[in-house]
């Protein structure tokens, strides 16, 4: 009796795995197809039937979106601002997450309360007053005009104050009575300890700087500057009605986070379950 | 000794923190008293202008597209926020089940669009939904359903963003969801099989309300981040029909970037401040009641 219900359950069990497994290929398949069609030459791409394998494999679009149009300066300019982006909020939020975690100065809970009330502004109204400010300061059509609204992120200063909050009183007592200095007592002791979140962190912020579309888009007028994120949207002189070579670009502009997703995975899962406020 | 090693740890730490203030004073602070300032006024984008009192606000209320932008961000909520959610709790169940390689891909499957930017989920949908050649039009023919130019549409638009959207999103609130699960002790579990309760069951009383507050979260974070909707809505609406799909973020953007009003832009986008603050407010309280109730 209880062998064929749990027989029944285990083929309940199965159908499920199989219409997730299902689930999952449909649901990236729009990925593969871009992929797929960006190595299909232009006249295969539309022709009016489905080909999930190309009858000609093709690189030629990449050739021309590498060689003939400015993706190689988009790319440029995503990388550096990403990069910039990456290094000064990461390492200003630690140093203030650390201050507010461990040491004592005038207006801290001020401070702390000021970053968890910002936490709920919502940054998409502040464009106005985010090109005034840039505009104002020579710096549209910059990499700095691009990176400077960039830098709040006050989900990095709550998670490293929750790490350095976790870390034992016992470790600072003991660097004190060593006679360390406080500067040593954060790079020797602090800062080795939570490299782990560190790079998960950093490799969630480059993610986000690389896909923001909304303030690039708006600090940028001239192709040459643009990242590839805006660029690939708004240049469609450069590539024509030619589909081929529009999914080219988009696989291109995706690419190098996908590959620091998948090389990254659980680095990358671990940040983003912790800026939603969860302990993984 | 003791007094100075305090005022050196207050110098360290003012020194420590001296480079956020000074960036979050500059591109947070400010930008934000500018915006009150500025809705008060009929200041072009760039540049000076007069005070004019609550004007810019009054103007809203016989503003039809501001109308349209309220109501069509709205309905993106509507349609985005309790749907998008409940997909994601499915797949995390579905995916939870699974073990070892076989969940790191799957899962890593239904993660992947959350990584992509949204300009490249943009050219991806542009394409799958294609009026002419997307493969997803000729699923239509063999439907026999009658092909739609989607994002040409009024009718289709929203629907269509909404679902983009979800399938772009979702992969978030699948590892918020997953990581609640694996929070789940499996005693648990092995004392309902050992109750004989079934899998519905099971469910019902045991993974449903041990997931609330999670589910709570995601619904929270979802709700706040698709009010401030702004770019797949723009991307999609370039050679459609801007002006029904207007949303509030598009709506400051026209008025801003487009019309050269920036007083009034900044009038609309004190608007959506208010709204995301008031919600986080009210969402904050609300946890801390629930919470309250169940110690």
């Amino acid at each position: 009796m209880t062998a064929t219900r749990a027989r029944r359950l285990n083929a309940i069990g199965l159908i499920i795995t199989v219409i997730t497994v299902f689930c999952a290929i449909i649901w990236a398949f729009p990925l593969y197809w871009a992929v797929v069609s960006s190595l299909k030459p232009e006249h295969e791409v539309v022709r009016p039937y489905i080909e999930l394998w190309p009858e000609t494999f093709t690189v030629s679009h990449y050739v021309f979106a590498l060689t003939e149009t400015e993706i190689g300066r988009w790319y440029v300019n995503s990388i550096l601002t990403a990069i910039a982006v990456t290094v000064l909020t990461v390492s200003s939020s630690l140093f203030c997450g650390y201050a507010i975690s461990q040491l004592n100065f005038p207006f801290r809970n001020v401070l702390w309360w000021l970053i968890l009330a910002s936490f709920m502004v919502p940054v998409q109204t502040l464009i106005v007053n985010h090109f005034e400010l840039v505009a104002g300061l020579g710096l549209i059509n910059t990499w700095s005009g691009i990176v400077l609204p960039q830098l709040i992120h006050p989900v990095i200063i709550i998670v490293y104050k929750q790490f350095f909050d976790g870390v034992p009183k016992d470790f600072r007592e003991a660097a004190v009575m060593d006679n360390a200095s406080e500067w040593r007592i954060l790079t020797k002791v602090y800062i080795p300890m939570n490299w782990g979140v560190t790079t998960a962190l950093s490799i969630v912020c480059f993610i986000w700087s690389w896909n923001s579309f909304l303030w690039p888009f708006l600090a940028v007028t001239k192709t040459d500057m643009m990242t590839i994120t805006v660029g690939i949207t708004q240049v469609n002189d450069a590539f024509g009605v030619y589909y081929a070579r529009q999914l080219t670009a988009a696989v291109l502009a995706g690419l190098p986070v996908a590959v620091a997703y998948l090389i990254f995975q659980r680095r990358v899962t671990e940040a983003i379950t912790l800026s939603a406020g969860i302990k993984g | 000794m003791m007094l100075r090693n305090r005022r050196n740890e207050a110098l360290f730490a003012l020194a420590l923190i001296a480079p956020f203030v000074a960036i979050y004073g500059l591109v947070f602070v400010y930008p934000t008293i500018r915006l009150f300032m500025i809705s008060l006024t009929d200041a072009p984008l760039i540049g000076h202008g007069n005070f004019v009192g609550f004007d810019n606000y009054a103007r809203l209320s016989s503003d039809r597209r501001f109308g349209t932008a309220v109501w069509n961000t709205a309905y993106f909520v509507l349609i985005t926020v309790v749907p998008g959610t409940l997909v994601a709790f499915a797949i995390a169940l579905g995916v939870n089940r699974l073990a070892g390689r076989l969940q790191a891909a799957i899962l890593a499957l239904f993660f992947l669009p959350y990584i992509l930017p949204v300009s490249v989920v943009y050219l991806l949908w542009d394409w799958t939904l294609n009026f002419q050649f997307g493969i997803a039009m000729y699923l239509f023919d063999m439907l026999g359903i009658a092909r739609i130019p989607l994002f040409k549409s009024t009718a289709w638009f929203m629907p269509a963003v909404g679902i983009i959207t979800i399938w772009w999103t979702a992969g978030f609130s699948i590892l918020l969801f997953l990581a609640g699960l694996r929070t789940i002790p499996t005693e648990i579990y092995e004392a309902a099989a050992l109750d004989n309760a079934g899998r519905w069951s099971t469910f019902r009383r045991i993974t449903w309300p041990l997931m609330w507050p999670i589910t709570a979260l995601v619904l929270t974070i979802q709700l706040i981040s698709q009010l401030k909707i702004f770019d797949q809505v723009y991307l999609f609406s370039v050679g459609g029909r801007p002006n029904d799909n207007v949303v509030l973020v598009y709506y400051v953007f026209q008025r801003a970037f487009q019309s050269d009003q920036g007083g009034r832009a900044a009038a609309v986008a004190v608007v959506l401040f208010v709204i995301v603050i008031v919600v986080s407010v009210l969402n904050f309280q609300l946890t801390r009641l629930s919470g309250g109730r169940d110690r």
